[in-house]
């Protein structure tokens, strides 16, 4: 059997020839995503807007009556609800934002939900409560700063992790590269009016931590090569260790995504928006990997000298294995 | 690197397989299907579904601080006056006032300010392990007293408020009866409690929100109608509105603030019916010391009206017609049975020292949860089929060892997490579609290392070694870093997105595990045993 080769052997693809121009693109995609999320918001759910979110099924009908849901739950005066279609034809989700008069009030998210579920319950009939989050304005201001922190923390941890394993310029890169997925994750969010709660911050790192996956294979091709061509100009030594690297880079893309997509497709619609996206992330981080994380070496200053102090013990290291064995 | 002595196949053959085992009653539980008996003796420790996938309620509970400091004054003044009054000779007190979170009165002759401090001192206690107390005492201008609350002694007063509401919650979630409550502290004024499979969360909030607080006080009848209604108290008297439902609704009724008692002293509350009007009440029972207390309001007060409070809000003020000697009281005030059981579940378990507020709730229906399970397996096993797929078809032979690692990588981390008892989420689900996807990663970084080795004309068992040795480097750093991340998510996360990191960070040991170790010691047997010559990957 002839075995898929998703790369041809000997790609050689001129990735930083037009690094330039990639790099004007992805600063501008950066501060555009930036000036969504300042001009359009963010779409916070409940648990960072507090409020509360009401699911629930309409066991009678074989559609849910969203119109006039939106009108009962307006009509209570709390602002206009998002009411949405979720899972069944006749299931919906509905979710009241917390009034900003009432956000200090911790019992307000809980008065307000057994208002709306008392109105309904009135209302249709056949309405049966399949569950609901209720946050106060405290809990989900905690919430959101706790969010903050964690990308925070995570994205510094990495970078140092990174600079410690290999040098300072790979670790700004390889931070660099996150705050570009970051960027544009959120752009993403703003852009498409995507529901962004807690969910969506797990989303965020896991992006994070896949496309931190590419960078650092792509890094330790780099070091490795680096070592092994001392003569090599770097931009053609980064366009080769892409290269190298590029049929994994492909086929752990593709895994990952053929992973993901029956779970979009079929997957509970509670994960639709952490799995949708992951999904969408994985195209940024991978991009990011090639075209953030290894220019921008070229621009910190990594040269053939780099690694060099370490580069002499392991060399004598691997030579005398190499004798051995 | 491709020598494995038998003892460590054995070895590594073991840990899979316990590790596999212990999955197996996780895998009855998220099907839905019976666990057989045997098994059941010899191993029974599943995976804990989150409410999120077994339905229930999630509740977070959060008492005020200032609520306990409120209290502690209020406490205070009624021991200090007492004991001032108790005196002998008895010391005048005037001008209290409980200002600023201090309790300051006038002692009005001088001379008596040394006794007063004796007297007032044992009401203190230790705080803190530095010595403190929980008050400080000062005197200014020869006769004012100032006692100040200390940080210690709050932070006693409110951690002690908080062990006892938690004992409190704990008693009425059990009067409800359902299954395997959890009722956490968490922080310093917050209570978790999660209750599995409960439909409809309504009687549980409102027994959670009520704080079942009884007072019994004095009507105070010389208080003018208008004052009353404007909310004008008369020194020494409260306005307290009126319960809703109560013949008080809407209205405020002035009574005593001193002298009253509290019904915190009860052995016995039940609901009942009135037997002349057939209302829904609730009949309560004291113990010896509050039926003697009780004994001594009404036979002092006969023929005066007093107030029945709940939670400061007035349910009824009937007249004491006579002395109320027998230690059992009715209280009624526009019950449904419904909340007078309600009540009488309360005053049973005991008040709650200060009021909760319901902070968080998140409510899963059973149905909803069960759903989410199916079609999160069904999700994963397409998924794997198709990474399966793909992996055999790039990698063949090495490809099939990598996706039977991957089979047994997706076990582990089930056993795994029922070994060490963590809590499957729906996000998760997710996490283990995830995991899936990225496991594989590394047999394609070592596969696609082979593949160049060999294109760079290394011979197979140098090639095959080669792979392994220089890809684990890559691995190994991205393998760390996605444990930061995901340790970060854990500790920063709640609820249900820590099942994902769980699910995460389990998964990068275990993909580990699978997809360097287990695969490297199959190809290393696959070649001792064949010794090929070519590889086709």
């Amino acid at each position: 059997m002839k075995l898929l080769k998703l790369v041809p052997d000997d790609t050689n693809i001129k990735f930083l020839k037009y690094r330039i121009p990639f790099y004007v693109v992805s600063v501008l995609l950066i501060v555009a995503s930036w000036a969504l999320v300042a001009t359009n918001g963010l779409n916070y759910g409940v648990d960072f807007a507090g409020g509360q979110e009401v699911r629930a099924t309409f066991t009678e009908s074989a559609e849910a009556p969203v119109a006039e849901v939106r009108e009962t739950v307006g009509s209570l005066g709390y602002g206009s609800p998002v009411v949405q279609r979720f899972g069944e034809p006749n299931q919906v989700s509905i979710r009241v934002r917390l009034p900003d008069e009432v956000a200090e009030d911790k019992e307000a998210a809980q008065r307000i939900a057994n208002e709306v579920v008392g109105s309904l319950e009135s209302e249709f009939s056949d309405f049966r409560l399949d569950g609901n989050d209720n946050v106060s304005g405290k809990v989900s201001g905690e919430f959101f700063t706790q969010a903050q922190l964690a990308l925070l923390v995570a994205m510094l941890a990495i970078a140092l992790y990174i600079w410690i394993r290999f040098e300072w310029q790979f670790g700004v890169g390889a931070l660099f590269a996150l705050f570009h997925d970051v960027s544009l994750t959120l752009g993403m969010f703003a852009i498409f009016q995507m529901e962004f709660n807690l969910t969506t911050i797990a989303a965020i790192l896991a992006i994070i931590g896949y496309s931190l996956n590419d960078t650092i294979v792509v890094y330790d091709r780099i070091r490795e090569n680096l070592k092994k061509y001392r003569k090599m100009p770097i931009p053609e030594l980064l366009d080769l260790s892409v290269n190298e690297t590029l049929a994994r880079t492909v086929m752990t893309s593709l895994t990952l995504l053929v992973a993901l997509l029956p779970l979009l497709l079929f997957g509970p619609e509670a994960l639709f928006g952490l799995t949708a996206a992951i999904f969408l992330g994985i195209f940024v981080g991978t991009y990011s990997s090639v075209y953030m994380a290894a220019p921008i070496l070229i621009w910190l200053g990594v040269d053939s000298h780099s690694f060099v102090p370490e580069e002499t013990e392991l060399d004598r290291q691997e030579k005398a294995a190499r004798h051995l064995g | 690197m491709l020598d494995f002595p038998q003892w460590r196949r054995i070895w590594l053959w073991g840990l899979t397989l316990v590790a596999c085992l212990a999955a197996v009653p996780s895998f009855f539980a998220l099907t839905g299907q019976d666990y057989p008996d045997p098994l059941k003796a010899t191993y029974d420790q599943s995976v804990n579904l989150g409410l999120d996938l077994a339905g229930g309620s999630h509740i977070l509970l959060e008492a005020e601080r200032s609520q306990v400091a409120a209290q502690r004054l209020e406490t205070m003044e009624e021991s200090v006056t007492a004991e001032m009054r108790r005196a002998d000779p008895r010391i005048r007190i005037g001008d209290v006032s409980r200002r600023d979170g201090r309790l300051s009165f006038m002692i009005e002759n001088p001379v008596d300010v040394d006794r007063a401090r004796d007297l007032i001192e044992p009401l203190t206690t230790g705080a803190g392990l530095t010595g403190q107390r929980d008050w400080t005492i000062r005197v200014v201008d020869g006769q004012r007293m100032i006692l100040t609350p200390t940080e210690a002694g709050m932070d006693m007063a409110v951690n002690n408020a908080m062990e006892t509401a938690v004992e409190v919650v704990r008693k009425r979630i059990d009067a409800l009866g359902t299954r395997e409550p959890t009722i956490i502290r968490q922080g310093d004024n917050r209570i978790v409690v999660q209750v599995p499979g409960l439909q409809d969360p309504g009687e549980l909030k409102a027994l959670l929100g009520q704080t079942a607080s009884l007072e019994f006080k004095l009507v105070d009848v010389e208080a003018s109608a208008a004052d009353t209604q404007a909310g004008i108290a008369r020194p020494g008297s409260q306005i307290l509105p009126g319960a809703p439902g109560s013949d008080y609704e809407g209205a405020t009724l002035a009574v005593r603030r001193l002298g009253g008692i509290k019904g915190d002293t009860l052995t016995d509350a039940r609901q009942s019916f009135d037997p002349q009007t057939n209302e829904p009440v609730v009949n309560i029972t004291f113990d010896s010391s509050g039926g003697q207390r009780f004994a001594k309001l009404t036979r002092e007060n006969v023929n005066r009206p007093f107030a029945i409070i709940l939670d400061d809000q007035v349910l009824s003020a009937p007249n004491i017609n006579e002395p109320i000697l027998g230690g059992t009281a009715q209280i009624s005030g526009g019950f449904t049975v419904e909340s007078a059981n309600n009540l009488a579940i309360s005053l049973r378990s005991g008040a709650l020292p200060v009021d909760l507020a319901i902070v968080e709730e998140r409510t899963v229906g059973p149905d909803l949860g069960q759903d989410s399970i199916e079609s999160g397996i069904l999700a994963m096993g397409i998924g794997s089929l198709l990474v399966i797929l793909l992996m055999v078809v790039t990698y063949g032979r090495f490809g099939m060892y990598s996706t039977v690692a991957l089979a047994i990588n997706v076990v582990m981390i089930l056993g795994i997490m029922a070994i060490l008892n963590t809590t499957l989420t729906l996000p998760g689900i997710a996490g283990f579609v995830l995991t899936i996807g990225a496991a594989v990663d590394a047999n394609v970084l070592i596969n696609e290392r082979i593949r160049e080795e060999r294109k760079r004309g290394r011979r197979v068992v140098a090639a095959v070694e080669n792979g392994y040795k220089e890809a684990s480097r890559a691995i190994y750093d991205a393998n760390v870093t996605n444990f930061i991340a995901g340790v970060l998510l854990f500790l920063f996360g709640s609820g249900p997105v820590r099942g994902f990191a769980v699910v995460l960070v389990i998964g990068l040991f275990t993909s580990v595990f699978t997809a360097v170790v287990l695969t490297r010691m199959w190809v290393a047997m696959w070649l001792r045993k064949k010794r090929p010559s070519d590889l086709h990957i």
